[in-house]
């Protein structure tokens, strides 16, 4: 029987929608119960007490939880946040609560093979709770004590063929979007690039080396299923450079109310007819779509490529064939000077199989960053202490108006002594010669 | 309990030691359709919420059933979801990034007979355990960090304020019928592990009182240069204090130039900065990541302070279910929410949501302040 009155979670239990309250208690029933004899390394009340140290967060207003300094496996940076409770007396099987960060497959496709042997392995060795998944994306293993965790770093890369993500100053696990996988829209194969790129920086990920953390995210459309413009230092967005391509009689099927526009995405309302005219001419944001005589014409030199109008009709309009991504720098959180969102560094790159061009961009950047990144500077504020311009020297980036929303507004330009003919050596007797003191 | 041992030998660690081998590739766990038409789909459709369907240039056909959850999982329940998936999808399945759960079939009967098993699946408290949803112009499942359940520096819990929020949203979870789709996110403190700066709505724990410092122990639990170093805004200084009759090494902060942070009680534990009253949520909309029509955009911060209220949070839901209504009424078609308020101009958003404008929504945190002030004469009366 579950050890502790929960009266406030307790309040969670009922609507709708899942309640995790009830689901920790399946746990703790569960452990307590323990149908299959499993000799738990982790205190069977875990699950019981972590209730009942939320409830008493509930009821006080306050979490008490403590920092849990550096724990983790021989070798490795990160991939474990140390946790310890502040009342380790009252709730013992939480006492403490290290999670272990797992990387997650691109995608976060699974086969229940996989999943029942991580379930068998956290109900051994860690506290039976989960996140599927953590915000950046890993697979957290929510609780164990440290003396599990070399044990728990064994089974997963011996027995799961897995390994751990990553924490603190490093690169942190990269995350893609289901692209090719499952949507029409990829214009790259962004799961594989994910895949290799992890595999690529693996040193990157498990020792930390860098001023502070990094994060790459993969989304194969700019419509950005992963947020990677806005939620990694380096985000590979998928784009095309030639044209959309049209399907004219589907079109008129979409025209003529055979097909649902939006694939069905506003059904749950009544918007009317279908209008072509309002709602896709006249909703590009570069006006550059005709609809005449029964013919949608794409003026594809000014599409900027939104995704709008192949969202309204995706059997009618398609993606182009010239496809490769776009790379951002720089998003973060607001933490300090506010938030950031990726600024466009190399507006196309094609994705080609051993990915050249893209890790000699990726390590170019990284050498100036770690040169000049102070401790603790992502790398967005890098960006901001020593200029955008910066970035497209150190990488040999050709500056391009693609690169602004607007020219710079002051014309205080750094020139460099090589950019100025003559050079900056001059003699005062010359300028003399001209003017008198 | 008897430690059981894995194979791993302390006294020599490099054994056999396995290390840098990535994640699996995702070609282990495809579903066989979906590695058949990987990059050869041809369009999609959502037949009803939260069912799709994909048709690949073969002709072939996946149907796919997306449903929520709480992130926060059992083993008890992922065990679950994998009976499921062996009895419908072959033992596959995945998650999305919005931590929904997908199982994908092959026919149209089969996803409906899923769904109705799926619907019909409730915890012993009386929720759903997989409510079908999440897709198109709806409220899909909120993306969202740890809280009280796992981390220091909270000043709010997730798992709460989330369940709370979809209880109130639920029903714009199983339809489609907004003017566009409404992502909303969750962070607990302002660090935002869970990055909620671009969304259309976003829940954000925010402390109000500066660390209560601990002088008797931070000479012995903390290292005074890396607290001092930690502090974003230079608040903190080391200094000596006479304590119980003895001088201590200790930290002293400039509470006027705190910004409530947390980041200070990461590296010392003895500058605690959690308190019942002083902390609570802040709200922002009008972000977005996509760059459909409009580009990308930041949220805003529309209500700085409401207090804690579990564990229901009535006066946050009530805010967001106003903000969420009135733009469903509002907006056009396609118009995300920040498009809207844009649209419509910032005031009238205020007016029309019931929502009191006051000093502390003025930016004046650094240089990106500036560009939020209105450098015009154009405003609305
Ligand atoms: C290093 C910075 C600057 C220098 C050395 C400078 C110098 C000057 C000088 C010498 C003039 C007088 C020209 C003349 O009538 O003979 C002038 C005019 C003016 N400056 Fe600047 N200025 C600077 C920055 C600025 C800035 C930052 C602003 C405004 C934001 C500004 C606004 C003006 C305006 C409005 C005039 C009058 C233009 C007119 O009479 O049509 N200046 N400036
Ligand atoms: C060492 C620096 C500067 C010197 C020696 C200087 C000198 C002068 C002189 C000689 C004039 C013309 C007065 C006249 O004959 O009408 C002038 C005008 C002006 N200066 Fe400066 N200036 C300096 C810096 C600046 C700066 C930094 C600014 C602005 C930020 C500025 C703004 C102006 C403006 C706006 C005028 C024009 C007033 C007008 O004609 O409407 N000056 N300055
Ligand atoms: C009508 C336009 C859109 C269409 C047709 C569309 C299509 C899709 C599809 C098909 C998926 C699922 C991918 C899959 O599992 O097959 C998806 C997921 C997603 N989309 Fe979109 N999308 C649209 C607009 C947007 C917008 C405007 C945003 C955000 C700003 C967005 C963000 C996302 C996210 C975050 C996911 C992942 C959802 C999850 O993992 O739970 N989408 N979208
Ligand atoms: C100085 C600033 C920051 C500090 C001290 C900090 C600290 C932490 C800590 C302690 C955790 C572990 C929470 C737990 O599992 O108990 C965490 C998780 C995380 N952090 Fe941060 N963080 C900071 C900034 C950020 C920023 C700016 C981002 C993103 C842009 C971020 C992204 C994340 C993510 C994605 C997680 C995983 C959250 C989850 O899924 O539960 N963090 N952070
Ligand atoms: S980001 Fe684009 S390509 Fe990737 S899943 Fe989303 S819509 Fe598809
Ligand atoms: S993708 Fe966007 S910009 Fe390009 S034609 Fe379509 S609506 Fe216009
Ligand atoms: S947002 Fe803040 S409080 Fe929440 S998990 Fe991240 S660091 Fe911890
Ligand atoms: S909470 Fe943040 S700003 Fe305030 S003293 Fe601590 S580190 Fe500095």
């Amino acid at each position: 029987m579950a050890k502790h009155k929960t009266p406030l979670l307790d309040q969670l239990e009922s609507g709708p929608w899942p309640s995790f309250v009830s689901d920790i208690k399946q746990e703790v029933a569960h452990r307590y119960a323990n149908p299959k004899g499993v000799d738990f390394q982790i205190p069977a009340e875990c699950p019981d007490d972590l209730l009942g140290v939320l409830e008493l967060s509930y009821v006080e207003g306050e979490t008490h939880w403590k920092h849990g300094g550096i724990v983790g496996v021989f070798g490795y940076g990160g991939g474990v946040i140390g946790r310890y409770c502040d009342q380790p007396e009252k709730f013992p099987g939480v006492a403490h609560f290290h999670t272990v960060r797992l990387n997650q497959p691109s995608g976060m496709y699974y086969k229940t093979d996989f999943l029942r042997q991580l379930c068998d392995l956290w109900e051994l060795r860690g506290s039976g709770l989960t996140n599927m998944h953590g915000a950046t994306g890993d697979i957290v293993l929510l609780g164990t004590s440290t003396p599990q965790l070399e044990e728990i770093f064994w089974e997963v890369t011996h027995n799961m063929n897995n390994d751990l993500g990553g924490s603190g100053s490093n690169l942190r696990t990269p995350a893609c979007c289901l692209g090719e996988s499952r949507c029409e829209y990829a214009c790259y194969d962004s799961q594989e690039m994910c895949f290799n790129l992890t595999n690529e920086y693996q040193d990157e990920l498990h020792r930390p080396a860098f001023p502070y953390k990094f994060k790459f995210k993969f989304d194969g459309c700019s419509l950005g299923c992963v947020a990677a413009i806005a939620r990694s230092d380096m985000s590979f967005i998928g784009t095309w450079r030639d044209e959309i391509r049209v399907d004219q009689k589907t079109v008129a099927a979409y025209v003529g109310g055979e097909i649902a526009p939006n694939a069905g995405a506003y059904a749950g309302r009544d918007w009317g007819k279908f209008d072509i005219q309002k709602e896709v001419v006249e909703r590009c944001p570069s006006q550059c779509i005709r609809y005449e005589g029964g013919k949608l014409e794409i003026n594809n030199k000014e599409c900027v490529r939104c995704m709008h109008c192949i969202c309204v009709m995706p059997r009618a309009l398609k993606i182009g064939n010239d496809r490769g991504c776009s790379i951002l720098v720089g998003a973060k959180a607001p933490i300090l000077d506010g938030p950031q969102m990726g600024s466009l560094a190399i507006p196309f790159i094609k994705v080609d199989d051993d990915y050249a061009g893209v890790k000699e961009f990726i390590e170019a950047t990284w050498d100036w960053w770690m040169e000049e990144g102070k401790n603790r500077e992502r790398i967005g504020e890098t960006l901001k202490r020593l200029g955008f311009a910066k970035l497209l020297e150190v990488t040999g980036t050709k500056a391009d108006p693609r690169h602004v929303k607007e020219p710079r507004h002051n014309p205080y330009i750094f020139w460099k002594e090589e950019e100025v003919e003559g050079g900056w050596q001059r003699e005062i007797s010359d300028y003399r010669s001209r003017h008198q003191k | 309990m008897a430690f059981i041992s894995s194979g791993y030998n302390p006294a020599k660690p490099m054994e056999g030691r396995i290390t840098d081998i990535g994640p699996r590739h995702f070609t282990d766990f495809l579903p066989p359709v979906l590695a058949k038409n990987k990059g050869a789909w041809d369009y999609h459709e959502i037949i009803e919420p939260g069912m799709l369907l994909h048709v690949g240039l073969s002709g072939d056909k996946v149907y796919t059933v997306r449903c929520g959850g709480a992130r926060l999982m059992s083993v008890t329940h992922i065990r679950e979801i994998c009976d499921i998936a062996d009895k419908y999808c072959g033992g596959h399945l995945r998650f999305t990034t919005r931590n929904n759960i997908e199982f994908m079939v092959p026919t149209l009967e089969e996803a409906k007979a899923l769904k109705a098993d799926l619907n019909g699946r409730k915890f012993a408290g009386g929720s759903n355990k997989f409510p079908v949803g999440g897709t198109g112009a709806g409220v899909t499942n909120i993306v969202h960090t740890q809280g009280w359940i796992h981390c220091h520096t909270p000043a709010t819990d997730a798992s709460g304020t989330v369940k709370a929020t979809m209880d109130v949203v639920f029903e714009e979870f199983q339809n489609m019928r907004l003017p566009a789709p409404v992502r909303i996110s969750m962070a607990c403190c302002l660090n935002m592990c869970g990055a909620v700066h671009c969304s259309d709505i976003a829940i954000l724990g925010i402390h109000r009182k500066p660390p209560i410092i601990d002088h008797e122990s931070v000479d012995n639990i903390c290292e005074v240069p890396l607290a001092v170093a930690a502090c974003p805004t230079g608040a903190i200084r080391p200094t000596k204090i006479e304590f119980q009759g003895k001088q201590v090494n200790t930290v002293a902060v400039k509470n006027e130039r705190c910004m409530f942070c947390g980041n200070c009680y990461t590296m010392c534990p003895a500058m605690p900065l959690a308190d019942k009253t002083g902390d609570g949520v802040a709200i922002m909309v009008g972000g977005k990541i996509s760059n459909r029509m409009t580009t990308p955009k930041f949220s805003k911060v529309v209500v700085p302070f409401i207090p804690n209220e579990p564990p229901r949070w009535p006066k946050m839901t009530k805010v967001i279910k106003k903000i969420l209504d009135t733009y469903a009424a509002d907006a056009r078609k396609y118009e995300r929410l920040g498009d809207w308020a844009n649209r419509i101009g910032w005031e009238r958003f205020f007016e029309k949501c019931d929502l009191e404008f006051s000093a502390h929504l003025i930016d004046d945190f650094r240089d990106p302040a500036y560009y939020t002030w209105r450098q015009t004469t154009q405003f609305k009366f």
